[in-house]
Formats: C-alpha cells, sequence, structure tokens
C-alpha cells in the first residue's frame, strides 16, 4: 500500500498478507473466496454425488446390502442390521442429496466461486465493494454444510421429509418424535441462505457502482449480467426462505401452528398443536423462494455458456441485447410462476390456470436465449476446445430439460406426471446436463487464469464424451419411468405390481449413474493435477477479448496494475477493427491502427 | 477495516465509499423487508381465513407507549447521524447514548408483556394469533438488540474519536437500520395490537 492517500474507491485493496492464516483462511481477497468456495463446493458435490449413488443402488437392487460400505458401517446412518438401506434412510438419502446438491453444491459453485471470481475481474475493479463481508459469506457457507452433514450423526437420522420439507410430515410435533436431524438441516440452511443473501448485495454493489472507467451496462460480460440478474434473486427471494424456515422451526421446537391445520391426527392421535394453521402456506411460502432458485441454478450458467460460446466460435454472441433482456424477463417472470409446484396441492384451479400462463411464458425468454446460442454457432470459425465442447451440451441439455419442462407448466399434463420419475429427469437434464455442464465448460475455460496451469485437454475431452453419454444413459430413461407412473421418493418399487415391469429400467439406470459417477474421477484427477503439476498457462489461452485475460499470470492480490480503460464490447471477435488479428482485449486502444503492435498482443497495460 | 488504512484514506475516498455502503445498506433492507414479508403475509393469510374471530388480550396501552419510545428513539439516531456529519462529536455521543436507552426502555416494557403472557400460561403454541405475537415481536426484538449492540460499538468509537465530518458512514448506515426497526414496529403495532 502506498504511502499517498487513497482518494478513490477503485485504488482500495487490501494488500496480501504474509500469514498462511490471513492468506489462505480468513482472506479479504475475492479471488481467495472463490476458491474457497470451490474446494468446498467440490468436496460436497462428491459427497452429494455418493449419496445419490446409494439411493440408485436400493432403487435397482431394493433391500439388498450395499456392496463393501454397507457391512462395514451396517447399523449406522442410513443402514439397516444387513447392510441395506431402510426405507427411512433412503428418504433420508434422496432428502439430503437434494439439499445439499441445491444449497451447498451448485449455488456456491456457480455464484460463490465463478461469481466471486469473475465479477470483479470482468468489470475491472481490484476486489468486489465490501470484502470483510465477502468473507464472511463463505464462513457462514462453510459451518452451514457442516450443520447440514452433521445432521447424519443425532439421533434418528437426518431429515427424511423431502426437499421441500412440506408439512406436515416436516413439523415433528404434527408428524412423528421430534427429530434433531431435521431441526439442524433447517439451521443449516437458514444459515446458507444468510450467506447468500450477503453475497448477493455484495455482487450488486460491485457491479452498480466499481465498473472500470468505459465498462457500461452494455459492454458488461454475459457472465457477470447473469451474475447481476442472479444476485436480484438472491436478495429478494432467500429471505423468504429464511422465514419459511424459521416458522417450521417454531412450529418444531415452541409448538406453535403456522403449517398445522386443526384436528390433525397423528396416527390415532390429535397433534399436540393448537392448530389454526395451513400447511399450503408453507408451499407457498417455501416456492416463493424455490422457484427463483431454480433460476439461480441456471441463469449464471447461461452467462458463462454465453461468454464461451462467442469466444470459441469467434463471434459476437448473437443479440447480446436480447440476452440481457431475455436474462431480466426470466427473472421478472420467476417471482409469479411459484404455483405451477402446486397443481395437485389443493391449491384453487383458477390460480393455477394463472401459473400455467406465466410459467408458459418463461419459455419465451428460454426460446431467445437458446436460438440465440445456435446463432451464435452459426457461421462461426469453431474451436473445439473442452470447455466448448461442455458448453454445446450446456445447450443441448438445455433444451431437453427446457423442453420437459413445458410439460409439466400445463397443469392437465402435470397433475398426472407430478411426483413421478418425469420432474426428475426434467430437473437431472436441467441442474446436471445444463448446469453442472456449464460449471465443467468455466472451469476448464477459467482453470488458466484462476490457477495459472492448463486443465489436460485430452482428458477433458474423455470426460466430457463419457459423461454426456452415461449422463444421458442415466437420465433419458427416467422420462420413460415417469410416463409409467413411477412415483419418486418410493425406496421400493416391488410393492408395486404396475411396476414390476420397470425394474430392468432401474437398474440400467443404476449402472449408467455408476458409470456416470466413476466418469467424475477423471474430472477430479484431472483437476487436482492440473493444479500442482499442470501445464504452465499463458496469459490468454483462449484468445479471450474480457479483461481477465488482460492480465497476467498469476494474478496479482490488486489484479489490475492500472485500473483498464474499456472501450469495446464483450466479444470483440472477427470484426473488421480486429484485423489483422480476429480479436481485441476489451481495452484496446479505441482506434487499434493507432496502437503500436495493434495485433492481439493483449498487453495493453 | 484496519486502522492503519483509515489513516492514509482520503475524505473523497470516504465519500466514494459512502455511497457504496448506503446502497449495500438499502439491498439489506430490501431483503430485510422480504423477511418480514413473509411473516406478515401468513399472518394476513391466517387472520383473513380463520373462521373464529380472533379475541386479542395485548395490552394496547403498553403498545402505544413502546410505538412513542421508538418512534422516539428514531429522532435521536436521526439527530447522531446528523450531528455526526457536521463533527460535533459530543453531541453525537449524547444522542447515540439516548437512541441506546431508549432502545432499552422499548425492550424492558417488551420483557413486562411477555412475563405478563408466561404468568397468564400464554406461550407461542396456546394459539395460532400467539405464535405469531411472538415469531414477529421475537424477531423484531432481535433486530432492536442488534441495533443496540450496534449502537454500543459506535458509542465507544465516538468517544474514541473514530469519525469525524468525513468519515462517519457506520452512524449512518446504523441510522438507516434503526430507521427499518422502528418502521417493522409501526406496522406490527396496528397488525398485532389494533387490528
Amino acid at each position: 500500500m502506498s504511502t499517498a492517500p487513497i482518494t478513490r474507491v477503485a485504488d482500495f485493496y487490501h494488500p496480501e498478507p504474509a500469514d498462511f492464516f490471513h492468506k489462505y483462511v480468513w482472506s479479504y481477497d475475492h479471488k481467495v473466496i472463490a476458491k474457497q468456495y470451490m474446494w468446498t463446493a467440490f468436496t460436497f458435490l462428491i459427497l452429494g454425488g455418493v449419496l445419490a449413488m446409494l439411493l440408485r443402488w436400493q432403487i435397482a437392487y431394493p433391500n439388498a446390502p450395499v456392496p463393501i460400505i454397507g457391512p462395514l458401517l451396517h447399523d449406522a446412518f442410513f443402514f439397516g442390521a444387513d447392510g441395506s438401506i431402510t426405507p427411512n434412510g433412503y428418504l433420508e438419502l434422496a432428502t439430503m442429496h437434494g439439499l445439499v446438491m441445491v444449497f451447498f453444491v451448485i449455488i456456491p459453485l456457480i455464484v460463490g466461486a465463478f461469481g466471486n471470481y469473475l465479477i470483479p475481474l470482468h468489470i475491472g475493479s481490484r476486489d468486489v465493494a465490501f470484502p470483510l463481508l465477502n468473507a464472511l459469506s463463505y464462513w457462514l457457507y462453510l459451518p452451514a454444510g457442516l450443520l447440514m452433514f452433521s445432521s447424519f450423526f443425532v439421533d434418528k437420522g437426518a431429515a427424511a421429509a423431502g426437499w421441500t420439507a412440506y408439512p406436515p410430515l416436516s413439523d415433528a410435533a404434527g408428524a412423528s418424535e421430534p427429530m434433531l436431524g431435521m431441526n439442524l438441516v433447517l439451521a443449516g440452511i437458514f444459515l446458507a441462505g444468510f450467506s447468500s443473501i450477503l453475497g448477493g448485495l455484495n455482487f450488486l454493489v460491485t457491479i452498480v457502482k466499481l465498473r472500470a472507467p468505459g465498462m457500461t451496462w452494455s459492454r458488461l460480460p454475459l457472465t457477470t449480467w447473469a451474475q447481476f440478474i442472479t444476485a436480484v434473486f438472491q436478495v429478494l427471494a432467500t429471505p423468504m426462505l429464511a422465514a419459511a424456515g424459521a416458522m417450521l422451526l417454531f412450529d418444531r421446537i415452541a409448538g406453535t401452528s403456522f403449517f398445522i391445520p386443526t384436528g390433525l391426527t397423528v396416527g390415532s392421535d390429535l397433534a399436540a398443536n393448537s392448530g389454526g394453521g395451513f400447511p399450503l402456506l408453507w408451499q407457498h411460502i417455501f416456492w416463493f423462494y424455490a422457484h427463483p432458485a431454480v433460476y439461480i441454478l441456471i441463469l449464471p450458467s447461461m452467462g458463462f455458456a454465453s461468454d464461451i460460446l462467442a469466444a470459441f466460435s469467434r463471434k459476437p454472441v448473437f443479440g447480446y441485447r436480447a440476452m440481457v433482456i431475455s436474462l431480466a424477463s426470466i427473472m421478472g417472470l420467476g417471482f409469479v410462476v411459484w404455483g405451477h409446484h402446486m397443481f395437485v396441492s389443493g391449491m384453487n384451479p383458477v390460480m393455477g390456470m394463472a401459473f400455467m400462463v406465466s410459467t408458459v411464458f418463461i419459455a419465451l425468454p428460454s426460446g431467445v436465449k437458446v436460438f440465440n446460442w445456435l446463432g451464435t454457432l452459426w457461421g462461426g470459425s469453431i474451436r473445439l476446445k473442452p470447455p466448448m465442447l461442455y458448453a454445446i451440451s450446456f445447450v443441448s441439455m438445455f433444451i431437453v430439460g427446457g423442453l420437459s419442462g413445458i410439460f409439466m407448466a400445463a397443469s392437465p399434463v402435470d397433475i398426472y406426471i407430478h411426483d413421478t420419475y418425469y420432474i426428475i429427469a426434467h430437473f437431472h437434464y436441467v441442474v446436471f446436463g445444463a448446469t453442472l455442464f456449464s460449471v465443467f465448460a468455466a472451469t476448464t475455460y477459467w482453470f488458466p487464469k484462476m490457477f495459472g496451469r492448463m486443465m489436460n485437454e485430452k482428458l477433458s475431452i474423455l470426460h466430457w464424451g463419457l459423461t454426456f453419454l452415461f449422463f444421458n444413459l442415466a437420465f433419458f430413461p427416467m422420462h420413460f419411468l415417469g410416463e409409467a407412473g413411477h412415483m419418486r421418493r418410493l425406496a421400493t418399487s416391488t410393492g408395486y405390481e404396475f411396476l414390476n415391469p420397470l425394474a430392468p429400467w432401474n437398474e440400467f439406470i443404476t449402472l449408467s449413474a455408476f458409470a456416470l459417477g466413476m466418469t467424475q474421477l477423471l474430472f477430479m484427477y484431472n483437476f487436482i493435477y492440473s493444479v500442482f503439476k499442470g501445464e504452465k498457462a499463458p496469459d490468454n489461452p483462449w484468445e479471450a477479448s474480457t479483461l481477465e485475460w488482460t492480465i497476467p499470470n498469476p494474478v496479482p492480490v490488486y489484479n489490475f496494475k492500472e485500473l483498464p480503460i474499456v472501450t469495446r464490447g464483450p466479444h470483440e471477435y472477427s470484426s473488421p477493427d480486429t484485423l489483422p488479428g480476429d480479436w481485441l482485449p476489451q481495452n484496446a486502444p479505441a482506434r487499434p491502427a493507432d496502437a503500436p503492435g495493434a495485433a492481439p498482443a493483449g498487453a495493453s497495460h | 477495516m484496519s486502522d492503519e488504512h483509515h489513516a492514509t484514506l482520503s475524505p473523497s475516498f470516504h465519500a466514494e465509499r459512502r455511497d457504496l455502503r448506503a446502497m449495500g445498506m438499502w439491498l439489506f433492507l430490501g431483503s430485510e423487508v422480504m423477511f418480514f414479508t413473509a411473516f406478515f403475509g401468513a399472518y394476513i393469510v391466517v387472520r383473513s381465513a380463520s373462521v373464529e374471530s380472533i379475541v386479542h388480550p395485548l395490552d394496547k396501552v403498553l403498545g402505544a407507549l413502546n410505538t412513542v419510545v421508538l418512534i422516539t428513539s428514531s429522532l435521536t439516531m436521526a439527530l447522531a447521524v446528523a450531528w455526526s456529519k457536521r463533527g460535533e462529536r459530543a453531541k453525537t455521543g449524547w444522542a447515540l447514548l439516548a437512541t441506546l436507552a431508549l432502545a432499552g426502555v422499548f425492550l424492558v416494557v417488551k420483557g413486562f408483556e411477555y412475563a405478563h403472557h408466561f404468568q397468564e400460561g400464554v406461550f407461542p403454541r396456546s394459539d395460532i394469533f400467539h405464535g405469531f405475537y411472538f415469531l414477529l415481536t421475537g424477531f423484531h426484538g432481535v433486530h432492536v438488540i442488534g441495533g443496540m449492540i450496534s449502537l454500543a460499538i459506535l458509542w465507544v468509537r465516538n468517544r474514541r474519536g473514530d469519525f469525524d465530518e468525513h468519515y462517519n458512514d457506520p452512524i449512518e448506515m446504523t441510522g438507516l437500520y434503526w430507521h427499518f426497526v422502528d418502521l417493522v414496529w409501526i406496522f406490527l403495532f396496528p397488525a398485532l395490537y389494533l387490528l
């Protein structure tokens, strides 16, 4: 830090600390915090994946002992005496898999890790607006995650009421004996929500106030636009979840009856609560948050894909303005569609009609995005590098997941497929097929900047091909199961005669899912190996034009030695200006002909 | 923010950062509004759908007294912000202390109300109305306590001379927050005590 007084916020940054604790643990540097999020979320991803594998085992081989770990852990956690998964254990697994993946893997990865890392670099800033809050939001997220997992170790196990925690089932006072696990999970989600709110408002202020000179709203990379819109969701929708969770905790601990109706019986006894509340109230408040949360899961991915498709098609993204407007309209509509989760809940059918119409409207901006991605690819000089392969897969999987979504939006169809495997297929096509593929795209794309090394290209391509294959083998047949009426959250399908012919499908899905899980080891190996031993990366390996690539590796603590002056849009590829090369950095001098060495030198500072 | 940085930050830096912090605080309050909206929304739904009319035995006089106390504390808070911007350290300190004291009075009155309920055997689980009553006033009370902690820290920092006419945004931000806490009560009082 210089001795002259700092006159602008843009010049301020926390100098790099010397000691280990402040450098890697309690760090104010957005890049370090991003990596903390990344490592933690990847770890939770593995744990969440293991939960999914166990689920699949039970469905394919009902009540058979789980190989290897079953006998070792018999009678503990969700295992029975013979090492098989108990019915209640199955529900715990399903509930925790959903909660962990949504709140502790996907959101922290795409927002916490990539949002944190990229926003300041994309807008040309030295850090986020509130570095202390940023550190705090990570250090709320980690204990929240540990709280979640700790629930497996308490008496009667973790939450088992589904990730949506519908009362009265989730309302212990109304349903059964109190379970500490559910309370721990609710507390974990409350904390994670608080962390999410702090992160969101930090990003909003950063993007609004700290953009470098010349970084106008129409020059923001689409990744950052998507993060901006996501942050609005986080700040305005997440508190609803916190409130709903608080009310549920009150019901469970203090014995109130916000979600418990008068005269509820449990078994043959009247519930202890006084009653007067409404179970539907929970669904309304929960989905008022959780539907926007679904867009929190997908919007940042759309941003990554837009920037990556442009960079590897060597073309500006098709319809930049339409891309931004469609992001914003998805947000606006996203707040008024929550009722489509409740078509069969007993809600007034007139409301169902209204929610159906608003939901179908979301197909419009989503369609705009898909066609614009295709338009971006059209006529580009495409470079099929790993990030591009993942990004193209993102688009194709999003199309499948989006189309099946339209079936569910139509309430007459939804009444039939509600709570079946069709929903699981749809949801995983969007959140695994689309979001996780975009996470792989973003990881391979920004890895050279984050860690200064390249990931192994051949391994990445192998991982991409196998993941694409096994993903589709695992999840596409679920559409058939759903159409055949196979219910979700069903520990064994053997009790239902009409489900017996589907057993081979279940086994096939499970084997594909195991193969899919194994394939991820490739990525894990590639990631960890490359962090330490990968080939040293050039400053701009992809010849991309956004600002982060103008910074030399490794990125210094202050990001930009001099703050960039932005003169161009985010996708400056293949325009006449860029000749003789086919790209220019966003901060290239306004008239490139005047600049010495106008070709893509990238080192304009 | 550590103090060695503070020494090298110019007034223009503080002015710019004040804007950042104000925006952050407004967004946080927006988030808080949504948080309380969920409770109020649920309360409205339950109240309007309840077949039996809810007889609420809350003490209107104590509620009204607390409303006056909190509104007065908003005034002293506003004075603290205004005086700190003029660099009048002593007056700022007294205004902060007055706000803190009024917040304390509010909590004492609330405590008497709670104690009275418990004596009568009225608990959150007693009926749906008291569930909402304890939920809303409880979360509001937690916000009051949070504000009091913040006010106490500000009073110490003000006494120590951390603030001057250029750098006073912690006081201003706490002010914004405190007015929000006041505003929540202004909705709570009629919703729970009068309607």
